[in-house]
Formats: structure tokens, C-alpha cells, sequence
């Protein structure tokens, strides 16, 4: 199994969830997040006073994958949220040793 | 004279309404998030603790007499002598003495003890707002500002705004800067509050300086109200508009975007500055001293940084700046009533109108007088409060947040499913340890 991690900007979260529902996926965790990439945020002017706003808002999806899956499954969310601007976020895969449902004990592929 | 009376009672309402909650949701919305409460609440508090003086020894000390620099505290203590006919002005007044000590916490915003300002305030009412009220409001003929150099301040651009302004750059060099001032963001967490709190500072302000008639034995009472409250109504609107404009222009070819904080701030400059020039000038010089104001205060709110004090919600460079341009402005600008309609206006005639520098004279006598007595008596309470009980919560509370440190509160609860679970809840019915609780910390390091 794999845990695929998208860190992806806000307004396109609608596009990926609809993507990766029509491919199957059955559910994801997600947060609101703030970070910065190579971009390193903006500026913000109050009265005058110029402020480096170095986190921008990003929506991050957490999702557990069987192996087979993971690919594309990363495929189907970096085609949805690019936009081609600076900005677009990342995506990543890690190994999951095992997953457990909590209500009824199943393990691994059963409990995805 | 009942229509009178009952216009004054709304007047009173509208000026009690510009401290709370006007004023607090304007600086609150501008500070943040970890210090929102203890901003909000320093107006709060000014209002419970400076409405109680007033009527002690307050109102005596403006209005009990004659005198230079003030009248006798004892002669009207606790309203004695005083007639319940005339206990609607007192309370119009007393709207005055606690807005005008709840302008100075804008400028001391996330750093000082609430025991200091507790203690500071009923000090500066007593030593700096009410002598300064007395030299202004009450015109005895050996009243400094109003009686003895004449200068005219319609609804207290001296008494209320330059000394505002003044004790606020006197506390923000006494108190400090924030920790991180100009090294990190420090940008304003809630601007609809601030916008909401600017439009209910002027609807407040009609009570301010529509209420700040009076009247003149010479002429017939109603058709003095009729003339005056007109010309002061439509006056106090067109000069905050014009500071609106001016503000946003000026921030526009400086920082290349016009912005909401712009026109919030804009509309107390603007009002600021027809304050003491309401009854004093035509709609024409209503509008120019409002643009000026506007444009300059959205200049000068910039100067903390180039001089290196934290006036952290811009006391100084709205209410002082802004309390200069209307009251020397009203040098220029004051026109008496045309011939034939001698019932409002100004007392003389302005720079600009014919009567020479006279007035310009008097106005820049009765600042200075206002400047020195703010700025040096200010200075005497600030030193003497840092001295003995000292004005700043430890570094530590400043960075995890004064609100919690202070007051034991945090103004948002937004991760409710983690924060409202858990001991100490609730139904265990316990208050928990300090030491157990920490809501506030993430909260502060997020803002």
C-alpha cells in the first residue's frame, strides 16, 4: 500500500475530488494547510506598512492506496490541479506498512 | 426647549456608542488575534472607570467654575448643586472624557499590563483630559484655550484629538515597541471589524459635533438649531468623505492599491480633522480640510517606521495629525454668517476670508497649549507608572498572546472538535491548572 500526499491550491480541491471519485477512490483525508515553495508567498500593504507573507493557503489530501493504484492515482491529481502557474503544489508517495479499520478490525486492502 | 433636550439625550447615545462599540471594534479588528480582547476591553474598561470620575469630581473640575487651567473638583462633587435639568449635558460631556482616554490604547495595542491602564486612566482623566476639557468646553472668561487666547474648537479638536494623539506618542516612546516591531507581520486580523467599527464611528460622530451646539443669548434659539445643526451635520459629512478620497489617492500612488484599512482609516481622519472646524466653516472649506487630512494622515501613518516609535494602531498619525490640520485649518477656513444671517458660523474670520492671520494666530496658541499640558503631564503619569508597577506583561505572555496572559480568554475557538474536548471540560465543573492549559499558544503562532 501507498499513502499519496497532494498538497494542491485550494480552488482546484473540487476538480481532484470529483477525478478521484469517478476513479474510485472511496474516501481521503484532508486539511487546510499553509506553506510556501519556491514561490515564497506574497506581500501584504497596511497602512503603508509592507508585511512578507511567507505561507499561502493550501489544501492537503491524504489518501491510502493499493500498490497497483498509486500511480494513478497521482497521475489523476496532477492532471486536475495544474494550472501551469507558480504555485500548483506537489504530490508524493510513501510505503504504508498496514491500515486497520477501526470499527471492525479489518486489515490493509480490506480496510481501504 | 423638550426638542432640545430629547436631541441631546440621542446625542449623548451616539457619542456612548463611538467608544463602545465603535472605537473597540475599529482598533480590535487592526490588532492580532492572540490581543483582540485586551484591545476591545481597554475601551471597555475606560468607560466604566473615567464615567465614574466624571461624575465625582470630573464634571466639577470642567465646569464647576472659573479658572485657567481648571475649576474647583469639590465645588459640583458628585453632582452636587448641579440640577437634574442639567444632567443631560453632564452626560453628553461624560461621553467626551471617556472616548477621548480610550483613543490612547490604540497606540499602546498587545504589550501593556491591564492593572497599568486601570491605573492610567482615572490619572489622565483627572490630570490631563478634564483641564484640558476646562480650557476648551468651558468658556469662562479666564478659561485658557476658549476664554483667554479665543481659539475656536467647535466639538474638541484640541481637547479630545490633539491630546488623544499627543498622550499616545508620549506612551508609545514610555511603553516600548512591540517585540518584533518591524521585523514581523503584524498586519491587522480582522478587517471587517475594522470597517464596521470606522462606519459606526461616524454615524456616532453626528452626536459628537451635531451635539456640540451652543447656544448664543443674541439669537433666537430655534433658529439657531435650525441654521447651526444643519451646517455642522452637513459639514462633519462631506469632509469625511473628502478624507476618504484623499486617503485612498495618496495610498494608491504610494503603495499602488487602494485598500479597506484605507477607507476606514480615512473616515476617522476625516472626521477628526472637521471636528473642531464643524460650526466654523462653509462646505467648501469642509471639503478641503478633509481631503488634506486624508491625504496627509495616509502619509504620515508611515512615519512610526522611518522614526522608530510603535504607535501600533496610528494614534499619533490619525488623531494628532488630523487634530492639526482641522484646528489650524480653521485659521483659514473659519467664514462668519453672511450679513443678514448672522446664526452660524464661525466666530471670526479666517486667513482666507478676509480676517487676516488673527485667527490662525489664536488656533496655533491654543495647540500649543494643548501640546505642552498633553504632552508634559502624560510623560509625568507614563514615567511615574513604569517606575513603580511597570506598563509591560513579560515576553513571554506578549508572545503567546496578552489576551490568554491578561485575561485568561482567547477571542476565537476555531478547532472546536480539539479545543472543547478533554479534562478540565465543561461538566468536571474544575477550573484547570495554569499549567494544563494551553489553548492559546497555536492560535497566537498562527495569527
Amino acid at each position: 500500500m501507498k499513502l499519496v500526499t497532494a498538497v494542491i491550491k485550494p480552488h482546484k480541491w473540487e476538480d481532484v475530488r470529483e477525478a478521484l471519485e469517478t476513479f474510485g477512490v472511496t474516501g481521503m483525508t484532508v486539511s487546510e494547510v499553509s506553506g510556501y515553495g519556491r514561490q515564497k508567498g506574497h506581500t501584504e500593504v497596511y497602512r503603508g506598512a509592507e508585511y512578507d507573507i511567507a505561507l499561502v493557503p493550501k489544501i492537503r489530501i491524504e489518501i491510502v492506496v493499493e500498490d497497483d493504484d498509486a500511480e494513478d492515482v497521482l497521475g489523476i491529481i496532477v492532471k486536475t490541479a495544474q494550472t501551469g502557474r507558480i504555485g500548483d503544489g506537489k504530490v508524493w508517495l510513501s510505503p504504508v506498512e498496514s491500515v486497520v479499520r477501526v470499527r471492525t478490525g479489518d486489515r490493509d486492502a480490506a480496510a481501504i | 426647549m423638550d426638542g432640545y433636550n430629547a436631541f441631546m439625550l440621542v446625542a449623548t447615545l451616539l457619542v456612548l456608542m463611538m467608544t463602545t462599540p465603535a472605537l473597540a471594534l475599529f482598533y480590535g479588528g487592526m490588532t492580532r488575534s492572540k490581543s483582540v480582547l485586551n484591545m476591545m476591553f481597554m475601551s471597555y474598561v475606560a468607560m466604566a472607570i473615567v464615567g465614574i470620575i466624571w461624575v465625582l469630581w470630573g464634571y466639577s473640575m470642567v465646569f464647576g467654575g472659573e479658572g485657567t487651567f481648571f475649576a474647583s473638583p469639590l465645588e459640583n462633587f458628585a453632582l452636587e448643586g448641579v440640577g437634574y435639568e442639567g444632567y443631560t449635558f453632564m452626560a453628553f460631556q461624560l461621553t467626551f472624557a471617556v472616548i477621548t482616554t480610550a483613543l490612547i490604547s490604540g497606540a499602546i495595542a498587545d504589550r501593556v499590563k491591564f492593572s497599568a491602564w486601570v491605573v492610567f486612566v482615572p490619572l489622565w482623566a483627572t490630570l490631563v483630559y478634564f483641564p484640558l476639557a476646562h480650557m476648551v468646553f468651558s468658556c469662562t472668561d479666564d478659561s485658557l484655550i476658549c476664554g483667554q487666547i479665543g481659539a475656536q474648537d467647535y466639538a474638541g479638536g484640541t481637547a479630545v484629538h490633539i491630546n488623544a494623539g499627543v498622550a499616545g506618542l508620549v506612551l508609545a516612546l514610555v511603553v516600548g515597541k512591540r517585540l518584533g516591531f518591524g521585523r514581523e507581520p503584524m498586519r491587522p486580523h480582522n478587517l471587517t471589524l475594522t470597517m464596521l467599527g470606522a462606519a459606526l464611528l461616524w454615524v456616532g460622530w453626528y452626536g459628537f459635533n451635531v451635539g456640540s451646539l451652543i447656544f448664543d443669548d443674541s439669537l433666537d434659539p430655534s433658529t439657531q438649531f435650525l441654521a447651526e445643526t444643519g451646517l455642522t451635520f452637513t459639514n462633519t459629512t462631506l469632509a469625511t468623505m473628502a478624507a476618504i478620497l484623499g486617503w485612498l489617492v495618496v495610498e494608491k500612488l504610494l503603495h499602488g492599491k487602494a485598500t479597506t484599512l484605507g477607507a476606514a482609516s480615512g473616515i476617522v481622519a476625516g472626521l477628526v480633522a472637521i471636528t473642531p472646524a464643524a460650526g466654523a466653516v462653509n462646505v467648501l472649506g469642509a471639503c478641503v480640510i478633509g481631503l488634506v487630512s486624508g491625504a496627509v494622515c495616509a502619509w504620515a501613518v508611515g512615519l512610526k517606521f522611518k522614526l522608530g516609535f510603535d504607535d501600533s494602531l496610528d494614534v499619533v498619525g490619525v488623531h494628532l495629525v488630523g487634530g492639526l490640520i482641522g484646528t489650524l485649518m480653521v485659521g483659514l477656513f473659519s467664514r462668519t454668517a453672511p450679513e443678514g444671517s448672522n446664526i452660524a458660523g464661525g466666530a471670526v474670520d479666517g486667513l482666507f476670508y478676509g480676517g487676516g492671520v488673527e485667527s490662525l494666530v489664536d488656533q496655533t496658541l491654543g495647540v500649543l497649549v494643548a501640546v505642552a499640558w498633553s504632552g508634559i503631564i502624560t510623560l509625568l503619569i507614563a514615567l511615574a507608572i513604569k517606575y513603580t508597577m511597570g506598563w509591560r506583561v513579560s515576553e513571554e505572555a506578549e508572545i503567546d498572546g496578552i489576551d490568554f496572559d491578561q485575561h485568561g480568554e482567547t477571542a476565537y475557538d476555531l478547532n472546536t472538535s480539539l479545543s472543547s474536548s478533554g479534562k478540565g471540560g465543561l461538566l468536571t465543573g474544575a477550573v484547570p491548572p495554569k499549567s494544563a492549559t494551553s489553548p492559546s499558544k497555536s492560535e497566537g503562532a498562527s495569527a
